[in-house]
């Protein structure tokens, strides 16, 4: 997927993350804070690059603020991001297909 | 992924706690607090502009999180929004055990509904009939229309009341004796008993009053419904107490059905327990009590 133009989701409640994604031309670029940076910096950088990578996002400047969420919500955040980036989250998603 | 196994469509549901599906501190542990059932929460409590991302949050939160023998059921958009159709696509996918119509007013709604979730069983590979479907009556058109609600769909199992939209439409408000919703409440016991299916009491919203939760809670149990929307988990433990049988009605159920099986093989029909008269026509109750004690963990005999 292209990232088209820049895209929020998710919040900086205490459980989640808010994922932004802006368009790049320089491969991809992922600017991370958490909370729990120490324990699981590593774990959240890897779940935000596999998510990327199955939505075949190559592109993109992407910014993590970490409140302490599961990886589903992480994955949860970046999909969301990357499809209103497009303007494709609100109908005919992929379930079960590239979102799984 | 956590396989969930297929619903049942009569199960125990006393407690069905609401819960905003966008919200991940508040979806992540839900099992945790041992209502029979939560209701995930597309509609309302999700600001309109976060529809699609409430969507992404519940679907690996189904696929990620094993709930267990906690139901898990979604509440989608209304059939007058732009959501319901993408609401209905994910809750299929995701594998929730059923789906809340909100706002339902006739037996077209629930078919329209049905026919959408079919559809999506189908395009995602799920057992046909899985998904199960309860509608909540929140108008007065919605209540009168409560009986061919229950009866539009083989995949009905409940209807509840929504009481905020509907006291507002009677022109009432909240009433500490429940004069306010008693004809609605009545309507929809009927047509929940004479359909075959569950009836569920809408939420309690004054949360510091525990003394007005518990006369509600015990006029409910009086009028037959199987259970009740909450809003807050400390409200799951009194409704759990208040709806289960008394010891006093275990052990009359229990006396009622020895005394039938020995009295009907001696080819009696009608006979006296404890001075009161009894028949066959007392036993479905007895019955039932029972099968609620040993759900409620009250009872480990043989009897049902």
């Amino acid at each position: 997927m292209t990232i088209d133009k820049t895209a929020v989701a998710g919040t900086l409640e205490s459980s989640d993350s808010m994922v932004t994604v802006e368009p790049s031309d320089a491969g991809i670029q992922l600017e991370l804070t958490s909370s729990v940076m120490n324990q699981y910096g590593r774990q959240i950088k890897a779940v935000v690059l596999d998510t990327l990578k199955r939505l075949d996002v190559t592109n993109a400047r992407v910014s993590v603020i970490d409140q302490g969420a599961l990886d589903c919500t992480i994955k949860a955040r970046v999909e969301c991001a990357v499809f209103r980036s497009c303007s494709k989250s609100e109908t005919n998603i992929p379930w079960g297909g590239m979102i799984k | 992924m956590i396989p969930r196994p297929r619903p049942e469509r009569f199960r125990l549901r006393r407690t069905m706690m609401f819960m905003n599906a966008q919200k991940p501190g508040l979806i992540k542990d839900a099992y945790i607090y041992g209502c029979d059932s939560i209701m995930l929460d597309l509609e309302d409590a999700v600001a309109e502009n976060q529809k699609d991302s409430a969507r992404f949050s519940l679907y690996h939160a189904m696929k990620t999180i094993d709930y267990g023998d906690t139901e898990v059921i979604v509440r989608i958009n209304g059939l007058d929004t732009p959501h319901w159709q993408e609401d209905i696509r994910v809750c299929v996918a995701c594998g929730a055990d059923g789906i809340r119509i909100a706002k339902c007013e006739s037996a077209d709604d629930v078919r329209t509904v049905d026919s959408a979730v079919l559809h999506a069983e189908r395009e995602f590979g799920v057992e046909e009939g899985r998904t199960l479907l309860m509608a909540a009556l929140e108008s007065p058109k919605g209540i009168l229309n409560a009986y061919e609600i229950c009866m539009a769909s083989d995949r009905m199992f409940g209807v509840a009341i929504s009481g905020g939209d509907l006291r507002k439409s009677l022109q009432t408000k909240f009433q500490t004796d429940g004069i306010d919703l008693v004809a609605s409440r009545g309507l929809v016991v009927l047509a929940a008993r004479a359909a075959g299916i569950q009836c569920f009491d809408t939420v309690y919203t004054d949360l510091d009053n525990d003394e007005g939760f518990m006369a509600e809670l015990k006029q409910n149990k009086a009028m037959g419904f199987d259970g009740k929307s909450l809003i807050n988990p400390k409200q799951i433990r009194p409704v759990h107490e208040i709806f289960a049988p008394t010891e006093k009605e275990i052990k009359q159920a229990e006396k009622i059905i020895k005394a039938y099986k020995e009295q009907s093989a001696a080819g009696i029909g009608v006979f006296t327990v404890d001075g009161k008269m009894i028949d066959i026509a007392f036993i479905p109750g007895a019955q039932r009590t029972l099968e609620l004690a040993k759900a409620c963990g009250l009872y480990d005999g043989g009897l049902v």
